[in-house]
Parts: structure tokens; C-alpha cells; sequence
């Protein structure tokens, strides 16, 4: 609340964050609201919007903080998520990489051991397969051999998971690959209110995140209370967050099946199924007790997911709930997931390998009912 | 010999004069095959080596066959840009349009034995390999008639049996593996080479350096042949590169800088090359070329480079009207044939459009097919495992 009378004051002066403008514009968009913000108070906000400001906060507040990337600095962005950034903060801070990966995420990662807080921008994580030995021999081990002396406060960010369209080479999930190897952070931010406080907690974090965005997501707006606008704002590392509650049947979702997840619980609710929707928000840390925690209270689990399934987050999720809450579990768990195929450009077979709001109401009912599933063969 | 940069004036005033002539003279000349020589616009410029000469030995047949090769290709990407815009292509579309004389100048110096691989921005290598009109909108527009039967998609053409391999997605990829394919062909005794096609943003990638080192260890018949369009997406060549001679970023290895626009000139140069590699293994070629389109077309190409910058390329250098020049210079055609061939092209371009606009789309089946070659009976699942599951033959 203070964050926002002192912004207010602020509003005058010429150079104006990114954020006081966007305050602005919500402000003089016709609110209805009172000025004196609620934390119920509801404006829009898009991804982008709360990537960029976040991004600008945390270079604001930290001048250790910079960006480097292809196309984040002249061109404003391959999404346009550091639009202005380049501008307001300078080359020195915001760099326009060449197309090399693996160079140029290694110059982040020496950055970083030597006390600098990188941003690196991959312009998607199917690229950052040219520089995975930098984010898990250089980046995510490197504090435990040093025995704590070198540590790697650095931020690897980009759009991960499918697109519309854009083929096997440019559509894979890689949050189970990077969940996978101790020493990484992995977040996987859904709405405006994610990509906001767990991009200013991923930069602020002592540790390695990889921050898997999704570009469809990039333009979708959310409602996001007043708090979320304060330069403070921050997220943790670690905890879901309930989007729905429910009773009957939990589904567990992370990033646009998030979104999918809610569409299917509205279906569902329909049919007197009350599904309770799980935000993971972080995959590594996993939130073990707010999954079991709900999966003891509904008895029921599908994980939803768009990567393939062998070895997926869904499977590390299931075996987490056999672990600690078996006798709870009234039906086998259910797992969504994307096809076990390279990605298809054709778009009736991209619409198959992709889960579907249908596949996950299919999945919650036979977790409900025991019914027998039709496998059927292709 | 006549310069190539010809007198458009003084042709159409013979023309005037020798209508019988002409006319005779234009009707053969796609028959053709009397050795004509023809100067590049400009000399080669060597990197530890002597170049070629700039005297092209060419004949009146292939030079039409360059012009309308070139002009199908033109309209292919233009008609790809409207597919684009309504929504019938889906996903990234990279268009090669101003580079044509790469694609078309390469094909003329070597056999269907010797090998291609490039980038994303493949259409046009594609076609200039044999591929046809029809499979390539078809792939497009992702129908079953596509040449990767819809599951590729624009930066995934292949034509393995005219030795094309692709159409990458990840900058850089290509260059190890047609430095690898390269090894191949030396290890089965093939006496043909390969050509790997990268532009000059993936010039800086790592991993090319690491497969020239090696190819040039092993002596390998390979051709690494940068596109230096100048811009890597957004960035200009001179933001990403501490030496943009890239012709001579091989340092060890010999480079030979080539007007890209002068189809011609990359014919000469591909010659020279081929023979050159399969003598003493790898060799760097720099084709000075130009995209009209931005990266994709989700990029408007215009905010990193001015208007004036692509209208003067157009005017100054374009390929297609080079060619013109050279055939109504030597009065190999009218203009009237010249402009009767790019209708036809046209309709070509049409007529393979709403064909492939009419065919289906992949059947669903399709789906788990080619995951493997042999899948051992081994079960794949669909989207819900207890919906939709197979076993991969």
C-alpha cells in the first residue's frame, strides 16, 4: 500500500518506470474502484506487461542486475518482453548476444560466479540445448563442489513448451529435464501474478532458475490485485497455489495447462465433479505437501502437463503422492500429458499431440467413477 | 567479350531492327547449348587461394533456365507470404526471395550425387533439387501431399533422393552435419561433395568452428557456403560479428567471397569449389546475397533496416533482373518472351496453390508413424494414454 501512495507521487516526474506508466494507464482507464487500492481491488494485466516491469523493477533496484540475450536490446525483444529496457538502462545492461548459446550462457554463468546477476534470455528453450552443459556442469553444480564458495545468483528465461505451428524443433517441454538436476530452480509462471513475483523472486534468488515461459501466454491478460503492482512484490519459491478448490478430484497443472485445467474443472463442476486446480508454480522445488495435502482431501489426482510423459513431471508427481498419501487414494492416478511424438506441424496432428481441455475432463472422470478406460488403438 | 553489365538500350534498338532475326534466334535459345562466355559483375575476391576467373563458359539454355528457375522461385515466396497472412500456413515461414541466385547458380555446378543442407530458409533449395511446387505448398499448408506429408512444416523439407538433407531449425545445426555427410561420401569412396548452407548469423556459432577443425583434420570433400544476408534476424552483421569477412573465418582454411546476386558468379564459384574440396578437403564459400523479406514473417524486416536500403538492392542487384539484362543484352530473348515466361511462372505458382489448397490433411494415423524406424512393437500414447495408445511397428 505504501509502495503505491509513494508511486503515486512519483507519477509526475519525467522519468516514469515502465510500470508507473502502465499504473497510468489502468488508472485513467476508467476504473470504477476507489483510489485508495484494496487488495481486492481487480486491474488487467497482461504477461508481458509483468515480465517487462519486473524486469525493469529488479534492474532498478540492483545495478548488478542485467539482461543479455538475442534481440533483447535494439530489436525490443524477440516477444517484446524487454521493450524499452535497452533504452532506460543502456548496452552496458541490456545486450544483444549473437546467435551462440553456448557462449554466450557460459559468459553468463562467469558473470555470475564472479558476484554479477545475469538474466539470460534464451529466445526459446529448445535453444538452450546448445548451452545445457553451462546451466547444469557450470551453473546448477557449481555451489555444492565449491563447497558453497561459488555460488550462481543467475536467471535462464524464455518462452519452453509448444507454440502454435512451429514443429518438433521448436516445441518441446523441458521442465522435467531441468527439474531433474539438484541445484537448478525451475519455475513455471501461468498468470500475470506468477510471471511477476516469481521472475523479481528468481532474481533475487542466491541460486540458478530456470524460468520457463510460454508465448501464448505472453498476450493473455489477468486480473492481478493492487499488491502485485508494488515494486516489492514477490512470489515464493516453491509453493502452488490453489486456483480452484474442490473436493472430488485434484488436478495438478503448471504454465497454459493451468489454464486448460480451469477450463475443465468449469466442465466438470457442470457434472456435479468439483475439481480442485493446482498451480505448481515451481516444479523444482516441488510442492510435495500442497499436492498430498490436497490429494488426501479429494482422494483423486490427474497432473496435467504438456511435455512427453516418459519420466515426466506428472510421473515424479504421482510417485510423490504413492510415497506419502496411498491409503488416501481412492482411484489410480491419472496423467495428461502431450503425445509421445515429435511435435507435428500438421495442425489436426499438433491438435493430438497436445493435451486438449477434453483429455483432462476424460482423465478427472475416470478418476472419479473407476470407470474402465477404452484404450483405444491408433 | 561483351560485358555483362549490357546496354539494355542498345538490344531493344537491334531489336526494333531484327524482328526475323529475333524472333528466330529467341524460339532456339532455350535449345541452345553454343558456349557463351559471360563475365561475374564482379571478381572473386580469394582467401589463401587464387580464385577463379570472372569468365563464365554458360550457354544460352541454362541462362534462361536460370531466369525462370529464378522467377518460379520468386513467385513461390511471394505466394507463401500470402498463404502466410490468411492463415494457411501456420507457425515460422522464412523466405529466401533475393536469394534465389544461390539456390539456382549452386544447382548448375554439381550433381543430384552431391549433397545440401541449409537452414529454415529451405523453399527454394528444395525446389531447385527437384522438389516440385505442389509438394512444397502442400507441406506449407501441412496436407498429406506435403514433402515431409505435413508433419515438417516450412523449415523441415527434405528431398533425400536429389541427396538434400534438410531444412534445419536450430542455427548452426547444419554445418556438422554436412561436414558429416561430407565424411560419408570420403569414406564410401563417392568422388561427390557436399554443401553446407548456413547464413551469416550462424557464422558465429561454436559448433561450426569445431566441424571445419575436424573436417579440415580429415580433408573432407565439404563446402561450408555462408548466405551472408547481412542481418541475423534483427541484428546487423557487423553487431555480431568482431570480423564479418566471413570468407575468412575459416583462418587455416582457403575462403572464396562471391557476389551472391549473380547467378553466374555462384555457378563459377560452386565449380570451382567442388573440384577444389574433393582434391583437398574443406573450403569456405561467402555469398554476398540479400532477403527482401524480414527474418520470418512475423518479422516486418524493416525496423533494423531502412526502406531505401532494400528498394536499392532491388534496383542495383536483384538476381531475376541481372539475368534479364544478360539475355536481352545478348538477345537470347525478347522482352516480351522474357515477361511470357514469368506469366507462365505465375500460373505455374497458381495452379499449385489451389491444388494444394485441396488436399487433405493428414490422416490421424499419421501420427505415430516414423517415430522410429523400427519400434520393436514398443507402446506410444496420445495426449490421455487411456484414450489413445499404439504400438510403434
Amino acid at each position: 500500500m505504501l509502495g503505491i501512495a509513494r508511486r503515486k507521487v512519483g507519477l509526475g516526474v519525467f522519468s516514469a518506470t515502465i510500470l508507473e506508466q502502465a499504473l497510468q494507464r489502468a488508472l485513467t482507464a476508467g476504473s470504477v474502484l476507489p483510489k485508495k487500492y484494496s487488495t481486492t481491488a481487480k486491474e488487467q494485466m497482461t504477461v508481458r506487461e509483468a515480465l517487462n516491469t519486473a524486469l525493469d523493477e529488479e534492474m532498478s533496484a540492483d545495478p548488478k542486475v542485467f539482461l543479455m540475450g538475442e534481440e533483447v536490446g535494439e530489436y525490443q525483444g524477440a516477444y517484446k518482453i524487454s521493450k524499452g529496457l535497452l533504452e532506460k538502462y543502456g548496452p552496458d545492461r541490456v545486450l544483444d548476444t549473437p546467435i551462440t548459446e553456448a557462449g554466450f550462457a557460459g559468459i553468463g554463468v562467469g558473470a555470475a560466479y564472479y558476484g554479477l546477476r545475469p538474466v539470460v534470455e534464451f529466445m526459446t528453450f529448445n535453444f538452450s540445448m546448445q548451452a545445457i552443459d553451462h546451466l547444469i556442469n557450470s551453473a546448477a553444480k557449481s555451489n555444492y563442489m565449491s563447497a558453497g564458495q561459488i555460488s550462481v545468483p543467475i536467471v535462464f528465461r524464455g518462452p519452453n513448451g509448444a507454440a502454435a505451428g512451429v514443429g518438433a524443433q521448436h516445441s518441446q517441454c523441458f521442465a522435467a529435464w531441468y527439474a531433474h538436476v539438484p541445484g537448478l530452480k525451475v519455475l513455471t509462471p501461468y498468470s500475470a501474478e506468477d510471471a511477476r513475483g516469481l521472475l523479481k523472486a528468481a532474481i533475487r534468488d542466491p541460486d540458478p532458475v530456470v524460468f520457463l515461459e510460454n508465448e501464448l501466454l505472453y498476450g493473455e491478460s489477468f486480473p492481478v490485485s493492487a499488491e502485485v503492482f508494488d515494486s516489492s512484490f514477490c512470489l515464493p519459491i516453491g509453493k502452488a497455489k490453489i486456483e480452484r478448490e474442490g473436493k472430488h478430484v485434484t488436478i495438478t497443472a503448471y504454465s497454459k495447462m493451468v489454464g486448460y485445467a480451469l477450463q475443465a474443472a468449469e466442465i466438470l463442476s457442470k457434472e456435479g465433479i468439483s475439481a480442485e486446480v493446482i498451480n505448481l508454480r515451481s516444479i523444482r522445488p516441488l510442492d510435495r505437501d500442497a499436492i498430498n495435502a490436497s490429494v488426501r482431501k479429494t482422494n483423486r489426482l490427474v497432473t496435467v502437463e504438456e511435455g512427453f510423459p516418459q519420466h515426466g513431471v506428472g510421473a515424479e508427481i504421482c510417485m510423490s503422492v504413492i510415497e506419502e498419501s496411498f491409503e488416501y487414494l481412492d482411484a489410480p492416478v491419472e496423467r495428461i500429458a502431450g503425445a509421445d511424438v515429435p511435435m507435428p506441424y500438421a495442425a489436426n496432428l499438433e491438435r493430438m499431440a497436445v493435451p486438449q481441455v477434453d483429455d483432462i475432463v476424460r482423465a478427472a472422470k475416470r478418476a472419479c467413477y473407476r470407470s474402465v478406460p477404452m484404450a483405444a488403438a491408433a | 567479350m561483351a560485358a555483362a553489365a549490357a546496354v539494355v538500350a542498345r538490344s531493344s534498338s537491334l531489336s526494333k531492327l531484327r524482328p526475323i532475326l529475333r524472333s528466330f534466334a529467341s524460339s532456339a535459345a532455350s535449345d541452345d547449348n553454343r558456349i557463351l562466355t559471360i563475365e561475374t559483375f564482379v571478381p572473386f575476391t580469394g582467401h589463401l587461394i587464387d580464385p577463379p576467373s570472372r569468365a563464365v563458359d554458360t550457354t544460352p539454355a541454362e541462362i534462361l533456365s536460370f531466369f525462370r528457375d529464378m522467377a518460379r522461385m520468386r513467385r513461390m515466396e511471394i505466394a507463401a507470404d500470402s498463404l502466410y497472412k490468411s492463415k494457411l500456413i501456420r507457425g515460422f515461414c522464412h523466405l529466401y526471395d533475393g536469394q534465389e541466385a544461390v539456390a539456382v547458380g549452386m544447382e548448375a555446378a554439381i550433381t543430384k550425387r552431391d549433397a545440401i543442407i541449409t537452414s529454415y530458409r529451405d523453399h527454394c533449395t528444395f525446389l531447385s533439387r527437384g522438389g516440385t511446387l505442389l509438394e512444397a505448398f502442400a507441406e506449407l499448408m501441412g496436407r498429406r501431399d506435403g514433402c515431409s506429408r505435413g508433419k515438417g512444416g516450412s523449415m523441415h523439407f527434405y528431398k533425400k533422393d536429389a541427396s538434400f538433407y534438410g531444412g534445419h531449425g536450430i542455427v548452426g545445426a547444419q554445418v556438422p552435419l554436412g561436414c558429416g555427410l561430407a565424411f560419408a561420401q570420403k569414406y564410401s569412396k563417392d568422388a561427390s561433395v557436399t554443401f553446407a548452407l548456413y547464413g551469416d548469423g550462424a557464422a558465429n556459432q561454436g559448433q561450426l568452428f569445431e566441424a571445419l577443425n575436424m573436417s579440415a583434420l580429415l580433408d573432407l570433400p565439404v563446402i561450408l557456403v555462408c548466405e551472408n544476408n547481412h542481418y541475423g534476424m534483427g541484428t546487423a552483421e557487423w553487431r555480431a560479428a568482431k570480423s564479418p569477412s566471413y570468407y575468412k573465418r575459416g583462418d587455416f582454411v582457403p575462403g572464396l567471397k562471391v557476389d551472391g546476386m549473380d547467378a553466374l558468379a555462384v555457378k563459377q564459384a560452386c565449380k570451382f569449389v567442388k573440384e577444389y574440396a574433393l582434391a583437398n578437403g574443406p573450403i569456405i564459400l561467402e555469398m554476398d546475397t540479400y532477403r527482401y523479406h524480414g527474418h520470418s514473417m512475423s518479422d516486418p524486416g524493416s525496423t533494423y533496416r531502412t526502406r531505401d536500403e532494400i528498394s536499392g538492392i532491388r534496383q542495383e542487384r536483384d538476381s531475376i533482373e541481372r539475368i534479364r539484362r544478360v539475355i536481352l543484352s545478348h538477345e537470347l530473348a525478347s522482352i516480351s518472351e522474357l515477361k511470357d515466361i514469368e506469366k507462365e511462372v505465375r500460373k505455374e505458382v497458381e495452379e499449385a496453390v489451389s491444388q494444394a489448397k485441396k488436399c487433405s490433411m493428414p490422416d490421424q494415423s499419421v501420427l505415430f508413424k516414423d517415430v522410429f524406424v523400427k519400434g520393436y512393437g514398443a507402446e506410444t500414447f496420445g495426449s490421455d494414454r487411456k484414450a489413445l495408445s499404439a504400438a510403434l511397428p
